[in-house]
């Protein structure tokens, strides 16, 4: 791939390309790094939400009676070793194995639908079972947006896991997909430290 | 069947106001003209080529302006009817109804459709050149930016003859903001003409922060970026924080609206207050995002034009870091009013008097640099003085505002209103007309007409005290803020009056500077110098307009205001560096993507506002759709060889 770009462009043996295109792609990953400082700041924007409205539960359904503290310690473990998978994911393509590493990815995706149905089907049941929408009280409203805009997070992901993964079996190892893998697999550790966050936060302070 | 879509057409169109019918009429106009003469001169290839696919940064700068001078042409009209409204109280030239609905697009569009673009536009146009770059560092991130804002932009446009304008005041506090006092479509306009060009704004902060950190030409230090840039970094800085918490804000809002939520109701346990408190932690800063380029624009061209070293430098740079740290702890002046408390109160009257420090540092530098310089007055820097004696009015007004007692009487009054356009006129509109008239020559290779400059330069000069002086007295009078009528008997007539007087004034400026530059397109000389100022800084040294490439080998720099140093190396006869010969050229390629995926964006966010799914879920799918192609799409880039990059040097410096 590198080699016929540089080609195309008419650019001979001078060298000069290989390094630009590092060049290219280490930027890709600084800007990454930023974009992360802003979503650090959204979710932050939306943890303080949920703190001040916390306790407004305008006679419906509180913490103590939604949550079921089983399902969410056994997403959260499922989210932990997705993360722990992507890791290796990273680690098999820096020993230059396709095959390990869309593997990992693979297996990466299938705990990160998991914890996406688990999630899907707690709110089912919550809407459904306790009558707890988003528009029963204020509490609900910053619960199920601070919650579900994690899922949201962790849902693009998925899609754009997949989407590399076709990537990777057309270009195999590249300095492109390289870079992109490295860029979503430090997405997907950011959206496991904020899971962490939101378990203390919202599931373990909500039943304490 | 005929009746149904006549009840649809009546809910849909605005009507049943001369202004709107003119207002339908005139876009109608426009777009047959533009269909029109496209159309004639076969110009919609060149137009989709060269313009709306462009990653380049000069012409994505340019773009930005264009757009923004429009917006201020809006803005502008809406800020005249007030005023006209205000001169007779007892006419109802625009109805209560309306007038609120001007004040909130008039607020709306000037800082956020007229500000921050023609702030990007500098931005796009300047930094890469200052930085000694051949472009920023997301090139299609920046295309997207520009389109994002650019349909946002559109999409709170056509508010005023489709559904209706909102008319909840610039920051839409809850609950007029909510579905509960604001039943129709205009608040969901703002919310996603905000929310989509707010994306743009916040993309555009990273991609500069990263230019600018990682894309400088090779020895250039942090100490030794000029001025401009750094203020270009600290605006940005103070983006990426604060614009995170606009978006989430305005999201709520929408979910308050949309799906009967309760962040900020009355009932359902929602708090209102706290829209405040968020609003403000993004829009107290947001003035500073506005502000600080300006000061950057202005130590520019103070330097240039009195031939001297910018003094201070040093604690000019300390200046900007500080004021956009402190410009997140100051949001809570907003309402003093409100009962927070006297401790808290007494906490942000304090960290807003501080920023006073370093914005005073910076007029004292000015000050400097201009002493014992040999001051040449064109019309950038005539611009510049006139910014200096109205932001030092202005920040003193500001100092007294933040007397936390003393707020409970200016709070709302005329005497805010005149206190902010002072600081957002003398500071913002005038710095950036200053970047506009300096860099000018740079975008297009000609200057614009001194003559009528210095008309324009005047009308709005005077035409600024003569509206907002006043206001000063009315505020103190009493009269307060976002009223459209009084009584005769408050005595308010006559300054009234005077003010209205002083907007025709400004107004007639904007139209001088029109001519301007109508004029100057027509009979302004060509700049072949591409140094027309005698500047200081990289821009300056290479040709004007700028080649695609900007650089054709990239400079080596060994010290602040680079392009001075070796002007005057060169004086004393050291023959310039030897240059590194010529290498192909690495280049993004055009992509038409940005441009679309936008107008997706623009469809659902029409489909949301008028609650229609089957537009808004197409349109969300448009903006995948685009996502997944470009991330598929790997032949991105290509090499200008080095034949083309000589033949394209010498046809631009040929004639020096
Ligand atoms: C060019 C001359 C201008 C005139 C004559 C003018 C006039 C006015 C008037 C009459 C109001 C409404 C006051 C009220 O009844 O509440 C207003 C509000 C406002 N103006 Fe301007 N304005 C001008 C320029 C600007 C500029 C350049 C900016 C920003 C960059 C700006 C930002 C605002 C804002 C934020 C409001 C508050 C809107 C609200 O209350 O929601 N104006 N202006
Ligand atoms: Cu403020």
């Amino acid at each position: 791939m590198e080699a016929a770009h540089a080609d195309a462009g008419g650019h001979s043996a001078a060298g000069g390309s290989h390094d630009e295109h590092e060049d290219h792609e280490s930027l890709k990953t600084f800007g990454f790094w930023i974009f992360l400082i802003t979503d650090c700041i959204l979710f932050g924007t939306l943890f303080a939400t949920y703190i001040v409205l916390r306790g407004n539960t305008n006679g419906g359904p509180t913490a103590e009676e939604l949550f079921q503290m089983p399902g969410i310690i056994a997403s959260t473990f499922i989210l932990l070793t997705s993360s722990f998978t992507s890791g290796l994911a990273v680690l098999a393509m820096n020993r230059g194995s396709v095959k390990g590493l869309i593997g990992w990815l693979i297996v990466t995706a299938l705990l990160g639908a998991s914890f996406i149905t688990l999630e899907i089907t707690e709110f089912v049941h919550m809407v459904q079972a306790e009558n707890a929408t988003i528009g029963t009280s204020a509490f609900l409203s910053a619960f199920y947006t601070l919650v579900g805009t994690h899922g949201l997070h962790v849902s693009l992901g998925l899609v754009w896991m997949i989407g590399l993964m076709i990537q990777l079996s057309r270009h195999g190892i590249t300095t492109v997909t390289k870079r992109k893998v490295n860029v979503i697999s430090l997405y997907w550790h950011f959206l496991d430290v904020v899971w962490i966050f939101v378990f203390t936060i919202v599931y373990m302070m909500g039943v304490m | 069947m005929f009746e149904s879509i006549k009840e649809f057409a009546s809910e849909f169109f605005v009507t049943g106001d001369p202004l709107i019918y003119g207002a339908d009429v005139g876009i109608a106009l426009t777009m047959i003209a533009i269909v029109f003469v496209l159309t004639y001169f076969k110009r919609w290839g060149w137009l989709w080529r060269e313009w709306l696919t462009s990653v380049d940064h000069k012409k994505i700068g340019i773009m930005y302006i264009i757009a923004s001078l429009l917006m201020l042409f809006r803005g502008g009209v809406d800020a005249l009817l007030m005023r006209t409204q205000l001169v007779m109280p007892d006419v109802e030239f625009l109805n209560p109804e309306h007038y609120n609905q001007i004040f909130t697009t008039h607020g709306v569009i000037m800082i956020l459709f007229m500000a921050m673009p023609l702030m990007f536009g500098l931005f796009n146009i300047v930094i890469p050149l200052q930085i000694g770059a051949r472009d920023v560092a997301y090139p299609f991130l920046n295309s997207l930016s520009f389109w994002l804002f650019f349909w946002g932009a559109m999409l709170f446009n056509v508010s005023f003859v489709i559904g209706g304008s909102p008319d909840a005041g610039w920051l839409a506090y809850p609950p007029l903001s909510e579905l509960s006092h604001s039943p129709g479509v205009g608040q969901d306009f703002y919310i996603w003409g905000i929310q989509i060009s707010g994306i743009g704004s916040l993309m555009t902060g990273i991609n500069f922060i990263v230019t600018i950190l990682k894309m400088r030409a090779p020895g250039m230090k942090l100490m030794q970026m000029p001025m401009f840039t750094w203020s270009t970094l600290s605006s940005c800085i103070t983006i990426i924080f604060a614009f995170p918490i606009l978006t989430v804000t305005l999201a709520l809002l929408f979910l308050d609206r949309y799906l009967g939520a309760h962040f900020f109701t009355l009932d359902g346990g929602g708090n209102p207050m706290m829209y405040i408190n968020l609003i403000w932690m993004w829009g107290h800063p947001e003035v500073y995002i506005v502000v600080l380029p300006a000061f950057g624009i202005f130590s520019e061209i103070v330097a240039t034009f009195s031939r001297k070293k910018l003094f201070g430098y040093k604690s000019m740079v300390f200046a900007l870091m500080s004021i956009s740290f402190f410009s997140f702890f100051t949001w809570a002046h907003h309402f003093f009013t409100m009962g927070s408390g006297a401790n808290v109160n007494a906490f942000f009257a304090i960290t807003t008097m501080i920023i006073a420090i370093p914005t005073g540092v910076k007029v004292f530098n000015w000050l400097f640099t201009m002493f014992r310089g040999r001051i040449s007055f064109k019309s950038p820097m005539l611009w510049t003085m006139g910014f200096i004696p109205c932001f030092v009015i202005g920040g003193m007004t500001g100092v007294l505002l933040s007397v936390a007692p003393a707020d409970f009487q200016f709070h709302n009054s005329y005497f805010l209103i005149a206190h902010f356009h002072q600081v957002l006129i003398g500071g913002v509109a005038f710095g950036y007309f200053a970047g506009l008239y300096y860099w000018w020559p740079k975008m297009f290779g000609f200057k614009l007409n001194e003559k009528l400059g210095k008309w324009a330069f005047w009308l709005w000069n005077i035409g600024f005290y003569v509206c907002f002086m006043p206001q000063y007295f009315l505020g103190l009078d009493g009269m307060t803020r976002r009223v459209s009528t009084y009584g005769w008997d408050m005595g308010w007539g006559p300054l009234n009056m005077v003010s209205t007087i002083g907007g025709f004034l400004m107004g007639i400026g904007f139209l001088f500077q029109v001519w301007q530059i109508a004029h100057s397109i027509k009979f302004m000389e060509r700049d072949t110098t591409g140094d027309p100022w005698n500047g200081r800084t990289l821009e300056w040294s290479i040709p004007s307009p700028a080649p695609v490439y900007n650089f054709a080998t990239l400079p080596q720099v060994t010290a602040q205001d680079e392009w001075w140093e070796e002007k005057q190396r060169r004086e004393q006869g050291h023959k310039p560096a030897p240059q590194p010969p010529l290498e192909p050229i690495h280049m993004p390629r055009n992509s038409g993507i940005p441009f679309i995926k936008s107008l997706c964006w623009f469809i659902a966010g029409f489909g949301f506002v008028f609650d229609w799914l089957w537009m808004a879920i197409p349109g969300l799918a448009g903006v995948a759709i685009c996502m997944l192609v470009r991330s598929f799409t790997y032949n991105t880039d290509y090499y200008i060889p080095v034949d083309e990059v000589k033949r394209t040097e010498a046809a631009l410096r040929g004639s020096v």
